[in-house]
């Protein structure tokens, strides 16, 4: 059925929404029942002050009634039937579909889209357990160093004596694979949890920007300059946001936005002359500059190794403790999927809003690098009167700085997934590398 | 019932372990680490067993499956495939590929004695 002639059906839609009778509709656009009736079923073409009056009466644009779906819509729905050929869906009906139900065509169109992008999704993860050589090659070595194990272990508990000779063998096997199975497990750990790109093939919004933004070293010179914020953030955002989708686009603006403004209030030459005399210490640097001591954390993310030579991490999370925003460091990882480490400051900060905290961490199962962390939780959003206010946290993390520290830096991990530490009040989930 | 047994595999404590466990019932066993002249030490030894690692260094454990079974004089050995998988296209990987038995590692000493000896009883 061609579009134009859907108007009616527009028309009938919208009325029995409002729950208005046929007569008062009528009246009101000053035609009879019968011939709106005539109108509804599509069996009368209208149009000038007739369309317009009907609008009106319904509260609409008159557009709404008279151009009914887009394109894009009814392209998406018919990429939808095509998945399903069977269903026997009504393609010769799908404009007046989506013409009398545009919200309901809108929710097909957008599950289809979010099923397809799931199943690309699992498609990638499936092609890299099948195809990752590197990562085939360590399961491979785990698993047959488990085998050795396993069958060095069973011959040695199996009852009755076994040669002198052939006993010290095994038991010098089962130590040697121990070592080198935690060598492996490490190995594994560390390239599942390193910043590969393929990762980002994954897909989600976030991934994305962390990706696109990780290329980009967390700096970007076009928001140093004196333009035009909204032009330099068009501009930062066409060069970084090249082949990344709307939603991680979108997610992109909104940071390159607040870089702009972070920027625009403390410039790189202020905080370059103040980093000379306070080192990269946010409250310090705070107390030089006037800049609240978050977005001296943010600032100095995004400094380039002539202004900062030793970078720093930075993690924001919002109320939930999503990372909204990560830069690890060698020595800090950050998880790139599920939660952190509960014990995190940047966790505590959440519980403690507007206090500043700061000590030393060691984050287990890494080199040992004692790091600095400072956290702070602030609201967001304007205040509302008697409205509790949303908090987000920052966390910078850098190298301790190694004097003053009275205390031994707090051991945290990563994720529990890929925590040692078995006696942990904030464990979710076993670790893989449970001693148990 | 014995016989001869070719352990092709790289992982030297896994031939240890295996030869221990198969010697000890009465099999002789020999073993071989390397993919690219397997196929060459299966037709030298002509043994009764194979037991053959998927992933070896030089070559792959599936080709060299292949090739014997493209053989006349290798086409109906007994092959056992070890594998570090445990899916259902690696197990069909292996079927098509002419593996007579698949056994996905880690596996037991005791699968490895039963599968061994139900290969030659075959």
């Amino acid at each position: 059925m061609p579009r134009d002639t859907l108007t009616g059906s527009r028309i009938r839609e919208r009325r029995i929404a409002q729950e208005m009778k046929q007569a008062d509709l009528a009246r009101a656009a000053g035609i009879s029942a019968s011939y709106l009736n005539l109108i509804e079923h599509n069996k009368r073409r209208i149009g000038g002050k007739l369309l317009l009056d009907l609008a009106e009466a319904l509260g609409v644009e008159p557009t709404h009634l008279s151009e009914g779906a887009g394109a894009a819509l009814i392209a998406g729905l018919r990429e939808a039937a095509s998945d399903l050929p069977e269903s026997g869906a009504e393609l010769d009906r799908t404009d007046e579909f989506a013409g009398r139900f545009p919200g309901w065509a809108a929710v097909l169109v957008a599950t289809r889209a979010r099923v397809t992008q799931l199943e690309r999704s699992v498609e990638v993860l499936s092609d890299r357990m099948t195809h990752d050589p590197n990562l085939a090659a360590s399961l491979h070595e785990m698993l047959s160093t488990v085998t050795a194990i396993r069958s060095a272990a069973s011959i040695l508990a199996e009852p009755g004596e076994i040669d002198p000779d052939w006993q010290a063998r095994f038991h010098r096997n089962i130590y040697e694979d121990s070592a080198r199975l935690a060598e492996t497990a490490r190995g594994l750990v560390t390239y599942l949890e390193a910043d590969n790109a393929q990762a980002t093939e994954t897909g989600t919004p976030q991934e994305e920007m962390d990706s696109a933004l990780e290329k980009a070293a967390h700096h970007v010179p076009e928001l140093e300059t004196e333009l035009q914020a909204g032009e330099a953030v068009s501009a930062a955002l066409a060069r970084l946001g090249r082949g990344l989708s709307s939603s991680a686009r979108a997610l992109l603006r909104g940071w390159l936005e607040r870089y702009a403004q972070d920027a625009a209030a403390l410039p790189m030459a202020v905080l370059r002359e103040a980093l000379g005399r306070a080192g990269p210490d946010p409250l310090a640097l705070s107390g030089l500059t006037g800049a609240e001591p978050v977005r001296v954390m943010r600032r100095l993310a995004a400094m380039p190794p002539e202004v900062l030579p030793d970078p720093v991490g930075l993690a924001i999370c919002d109320g939930s403790g999503v990372l909204s925003y990560r830069k690890p460091l060698p020595d800090f990882p950050m998880p790139r999927f599920g939660a952190a480490c509960p014990l995190w400051p940047l966790y505590k900060a959440l519980n403690r809003p507007h206090v500043y905290l700061a000590g030393d961490l060691v984050q287990l199962g890494r080199s040992g690098t004692a790091i600095r962390a400072e956290a702070q939780a602030l609201p967001v959003g304007p205040l509302v009167a008697n409205a509790e206010p949303l908090y987000e946290a920052h966390m910078l993390v850098r190298p301790a700085p190694g004097h003053g520290a009275d205390k031994a830096p707090q051991e945290v991990g990563l994720t529990c997934r890929v925590c040692p530490r078995d006696a942990c009040p904030g464990r979710r989930e076993p670790s893989i590398l449970s001693s148990r | 019932m014995t016989g001869q047994v070719l352990l092709i595999e790289d992982e030297p404590n896994i031939i240890e372990a295996i030869k221990f466990i198969l010697s000890r019932e009465g099999w002789q066993v020999f073993s071989h680490s390397n993919g690219d002249t397997a196929v060459q030490t299966v037709r030298e030894r002509a043994p009764d067993v194979v037991i053959l690692d998927a992933m070896l260094p030089g070559r792959s454990g599936y080709d060299i499956l292949r090739e014997l079974r493209e053989s006349t004089e290798t086409a109906a050995l007994p092959i056992l495939m070890l594998t570090a998988r445990g899916q259902t296209k690696d197990r069909e990987m292996a079927e098509r590929a002419g593996a007579s038995r698949f056994m996905t590692k880690p596996f037991s000493n005791a699968e490895v004695l039963d599968a061994v000896r139900a290969l030659k009883g075959a």
